[in-house]
């Protein structure tokens, strides 16, 4: 009897120390696949990295200019210009409160070359190539396509991946500067055009206001944020077959979803780290 | 003996918790077509994919000419895999890029040659694989046949020296399996590589094989010719060749080999002593010629064509006939004596040479190649047995006697007898 109470009472005392540890088990857990995909991201950006430089790859690489930059031209213009507008109206009526209108073209330019064009162009180019790339990768995986790359000895991280990221990192800065120039004409149709803000100051603020380390600045970012989108949206296409949650087109609809997601999410993030190792 | 090309020794592989193959051990030699034969999801394919590297053992060794494949430096090893082509079961061609793009993008990313020559070559195999019209279209455009010649073409176009063909028939009508199956025995004799069919085409995988291997319960559990296996005596035997039989019917509404045996047995026993029987012997003559100048389908149209006609006519008087080699047939009659049979002979080669050449006629319109036309001629040869006698003797005895009694022939525009 007493040695039956013991190992109740043994039971019971496991059952509470699993309770209370079961939270930490989980997130334990997660962090531990989180840190192992960090570092399995890390080790396939070197290799598809160090894959640029191959011979063959310059018509890949244009291509996916085209896909990735050209086709997002139109989209970016559209994005940055209403940005630009709402931006020029919002400042506009905050800054006539303090009669400090003639600032407008300062704040428009500032906030859209340092913080918004870098950060909105990586948010819109993941949302529409970053999901493609998603896709595509995925769908070659599943149906076997890039297992027959491999039969054939074309490495599919040079073929599929390299020419993606080096595409990201020439397209970004570019429509990212895009983004800055039409923002600024459209900060400059809704203040100056619309609301009848005086237009010599406003473009003279834009002038005087910038210096050369802003521009890099956000160029920087576009870099760094290019890298993490290609790299994220490759990754999660490229191993859409290793998905526990979910198999075959379903796999490949999840990887999108969370190449976009984790996309954002880390812009976001290293937009903060970014912006506090520069300032 | 001769050493193998490749070979596995106690090969184990496991997904998580399930074992898909087990202390597998197998050779492959240089120049013949083997092929993996076993039930849908025991593992063929895993198999395959062990000896092109895309899957690694758990346990066991994999040896390429007599050197384990883990102990090869990377260089080494790459050389070994780059002379080995690999055509998947569901064809995994880059739906992006044409036929044409397709069968050019291992020239075009592992090669150095000129675009002309990239051309010249890529042009030979959409030729010979009879996809000249579809050679800009998508792979979504084409027909589950034409994927898969698509997909052989790209598996070809490297001149590899051992080609891995995983289920290279499955989704297809018979005519068409018959002729991919043609296809692959008639290119591997013409560039002498080594050829490795997974399949449970069976028995039309035996036509072109000359090694067989029964993959059963994870394990390897016979390894020779087809002629070997009629004789093991195996519960693989049982349950999956006898399983996968029936298909055998779909080209040519004849017995398998093996009911063809049975039921000549059952014959034998039924006869009273005396009593004679006949035994027909059909051959479509020059098969190779064909595929070459009328296409794979036209051949195997023939072939059919052929198959039915025999049935029609000498199943009618309780004859009952097998395809016993890719262009051979023999029927027993077992209720006529040699003057009755010779009479149904001739009424045979009369119908078929009236109307059963309609079929050929329709399978070789699509496609003549060949400059001076292509001929295809059938013939048949009658011997007289006793239930005493070894059927394969009367078998033989019948093919001596093999004259020519049907022919057509077509020269790309008209047909004449």
């Amino acid at each position: 009897m007493a040695l039956d109470a013991d190992s109740q009472n043994s039971k019971a005392g496991w059952q509470i120390g699993r309770l209370w540890s079961g939270p930490f088990a989980v997130i334990g857990r997660a962090a531990i696949i989180w840190v192992d995909n960090l570092g399995a991201s890390a080790i396939f950006l070197l290799l598809a990295f160090l894959k640029i430089f191959r011979s063959k790859q310059l018509i890949k690489i244009v291509q996916q200019i085209y896909y990735i930059g050209a086709r997002s031209t139109m989209i970016i213009m559209l994005v940055s210009f209403f940005t630009g507008m709402v931006l020029g109206l919002q400042s506009y009526h905050a800054l006539v409160k303090f009669g400090a209108q003639g600032a407008l073209g300062t704040l428009v330019a500032l906030t859209l070359v340092r913080e918004l064009g870098p950060v909105l162009t990586a948010i819109m180019i993941a949302a529409r190539a970053g999901s493609a790339i998603t896709a595509e990768i995925g769908i070659q995986r599943i149906s076997e396509q890039i297992d027959a790359l491999d039969t054939m000895r074309i490495d599919p991280l040079r073929y599929l991946i390299s020419p993606r990221i080096t595409a990201s990192i020439i397209s970004f800065p570019l429509l990212t500067a895009l983004f800055d120039l039409v923002g600024i004409i459209g900060g400059y149709v809704s203040s100056v055009l619309l609301l009848g803000a005086n237009a010599s100051t406003y473009v003279y603020r834009v002038q005087t206001s910038m210096d050369m380390k802003d521009i890099t600045d956000g160029l920087i970012k576009s870099i760094v944020f290019a890298v993490i989108v290609s790299t994220v949206c490759c990754y999660q296409g490229y191993f859409t077959h290793m998905r526990t949650d979910s198999h075959g087109a379903q796999a490949v609809g999840l990887s999108t979803t969370s190449a976009v997601v984790l996309s954002c999410v880390l812009i976001l993030v290293s937009d903060y780290v970014v912006t506090s190792l520069l300032i | 003996m001769e050493s193998p090309l490749i070979e596995f020794k106690d090969v184990t592989k496991r997904f998580g918790a399930k074992s898909v193959l087990e202390r597998v051990n197998l050779q492959i030699y240089e120049g013949q077509v083997t092929t993996i034969i076993g039930l849908s999801g025991s593992g063929k394919s895993v198999l395959l994919k062990h000896i092109i590297g895309l899957i690694e053992p758990d346990e066991g060794t994999i040896l390429f000419k007599g050197k384990p494949l883990s102990e090869m430096k990377k260089s080494e090893s790459a050389a070994n895999l780059a002379q080995i082509s690999y055509m998947f079961q569901d064809n995994a061609l880059f739906d992006s890029m044409t036929v044409y793009e397709n069968i050019a993008l291992p020239l075009r990313e592992t090669t150095n040659l000129s675009k002309a020559k990239i051309d010249q070559r890529v042009m030979a195999r959409i030729e010979q694989t009879e996809l000249k019209d579809a050679a800009h279209k998508y792979p979504s455009e084409l027909s589950g046949g034409m994927q898969k010649r698509a997909a052989l073409a790209r598996a070809l176009v490297t001149d590899p020296r051992i080609v891995l063909f995983d289920e290279p028939t499955s989704g297809q009508d018979p005519v068409r399996k018959n002729a991919i199956l043609g296809m692959i025995a008639q290119y591997q004799r013409k560039f002498g590589f080594t050829a490795i069919l997974v399949s449970h085409e069976i028995p039309d995988v035996y036509f072109i094989s000359n090694r067989i291997l029964a993959l059963y319960e994870r394990s390897i559990v016979f390894q020779g010719s087809p002629e070997e296996l009629e004789n093991f005596d195996h519960p693989f035997k049982e349950e999956v060749i006898r399983s996968l039989e029936g298909l055998q019917k779909e080209l040519t509404g004849l017995y398998s080999k093996r009911q063809f045996k049975v039921m000549h047995h059952v014959q034998l026993k039924q006869t009273t002593s005396g009593a004679t029987y006949c035994v027909a012997v059909f051959s479509l003559d020059d098969l190779d010629i064909i595929r070459a100048g009328a296409g794979h389908d036209a051949a195997q149209v023939a072939i059919r064509s052929l198959g039915s006609y025999i049935d029609k006519h000498f199943g009618a008087i309780g004859g009952f006939s097998t395809r016993r080699r890719s262009n051979e047939f023999v029927t027993v009659l077992p209720y006529s004596d040699l003057k009755e049979a010779e009479s149904i002979l001739k009424d045979f080669a009369k119908d078929f040479q009236e109307r059963g050449i309609h079929d050929i006629r329709a399978g070789a319109r699509k496609r003549t190649t060949s400059a001076g036309g292509v001929e295809f001629t059938v013939l048949a040869g009658i011997a007289q047995g006793q239930p005493v006698a070894d059927i394969d003797s009367v078998i033989d005895a019948a093919k001596t006697q093999q004259k020519e009694i049907a022919r057509l022939r077509y020269d790309g525009r008209r047909y004449s007898r």
